[in-house]
């Protein structure tokens, strides 16, 4: 695959993404028995940071319990390495295409401002959502498709209905 | 024989490493195709960038089909993948939550971490709404554990749901793959949008 330095704003064949993106999953499965995830990451962070202030509190509520139960070592978790990588990915992606810019980006109809107000909040449902759901588009929607799974399915109607049921009242931030 | 970490092929310390590396796959490949942009990722809801269904439906189909062949090869036992089993409640409930996220917010928890790595502070602004988000849940766990765990169904899969064979399944699901791409390429010339 070569790689030359692309115009910033220019984007790979949106099929082709599809594909090299299905043969990654592939590979998850193949290789380590899951599909990918995000969420989840996110969650064995938290309860590492709570475990470190308060291991009583871990102990005690069931939410933090019940995860410790099965996961002895959270930060040592599969999620976790893949999302460093991610990050690892997504700079490198970016930088052979000129896009690593600090910024704010948002219409030009609305403030920054604006636009992290909405960030932070849609941010914010999405981390309760993706715990209720069980996985967030990559666990839930993405990995489930690809085995099949009807939870999978219906999380990820669930997701994009919603999406298009709300798009009319948030038009204003991105259109 | 596959997956390679259940039949201990490789060892759980070799699995996080390649999850790391699968990880840098991943991260690649989604800002390669625009996934580093929540102007790009909302314009799935109004029409004028419809990278979301493209990519997303091309890798689910690629990946399923995969599997179906990696497994009729024999070179997979798909018993032994990790599948999330189905709570309806919510699954419903917290995909609908994950919508009204997805376009406040303009992210997704992969994509935000994606963005944040090429420098987009709305992303990093979304990752602090998750952190917050999922720790309202955790220490709220009581209020919603019995609707968290309400109609568990096990592990359904689409075609058990519907009566039909895998293999009948999977054809099904490239035909609506197929007829999203075309509501995809005809809704980007119905609503185009300048450069963004």
């Amino acid at each position: 695959m070569t790689t030359k330095k692309l115009n910033p704003g220019s984007y790979m064949n949106p099929y082709l993404s599809g594909v090299l993106l299905g043969l990654v999953l592939l590979t998850a499965f193949y290789v380590s028995g899951r599909g990918l995830g995000a969420s989840g990451a996110i969650k064995s962070t938290i309860v590492t940071a709570v475990d470190a202030v308060s291991p009583s509190h871990v102990e005690n509520a069931d939410f933090y319990a019940e995860y410790m139960e099965s996961h002895p070592k959270p930060m040592k978790s599969w999620l976790v390495f893949e999302m460093l990588g991610v990050l690892v990915g997504g700079f490198i992606s970016g930088a052979l295409s000129g896009r690593l810019k600090l910024k704010i980006e948002h219409s030009p109809k609305i403030t920054s401002r604006r636009r992290l107000i909405f960030a932070l909040a849609g941010g914010i449902l999405f981390g309760f959502g993706s715990q209720l759901g069980r996985g967030c588009t990559s666990g839930s929607a993405l990995s489930g498709m690809a085995v099949l799974s009807l939870g999978g399915i219906i999380t990820m109607a669930g997701i994009f209905g919603t999406g298009y049921a709300l798009a009319y009242f948030v038009r204003k931030n991105w259109i | 024989m596959g997956p390679l970490a259940a039949y201990d092929i490789i060892s759980p310390d070799t699995n996080l490493l390649m999850a790391f590396l699968i990880g840098i796959g991943f991260g690649f490949v989604l800002e390669s195709a625009g996934f580093s942009s929540s102007r790009k990722l909302a314009g799935v809801f109004y029409g004028y960038d419809t990278v979301v269904l493209k990519v997303f439906f091309t890798a689910g189909i690629t990946a399923m089909l995969g599997l179906l062949f990696f497994s009729l090869f024999g070179w997979i036992d798909l018993s032994l993948i990790y599948i999330n089993p189905t709570f309806l409640t919510s699954a419903i409930t917290g995909g609908v939550i994950m919508g009204a996220g997805f376009i406040l917010g303009g992210f997704c928890p992969g994509t935000s971490f994606c963005a944040a790595s090429i420098g987009k502070i709305d992303a990093m602004v979304f990752i602090g709404g998750l952190i917050i988000g999922i720790f309202v849940f955790a220490e709220g766990y009581p209020l919603w554990e019995d609707l968290y765990k309400a109609k568990f169904m096990g592990i359904p899969k689409i075609s058990e749901a519907l009566g039909l064979k895998d293999g009948l399944m999977a054809l099904i699901l490239v035909l609506v793959a197929l007829a999203m791409f075309w509501v995809g390429e005809w809704a980007e010339k119905k609503f185009p949008r300048e450069e963004y």
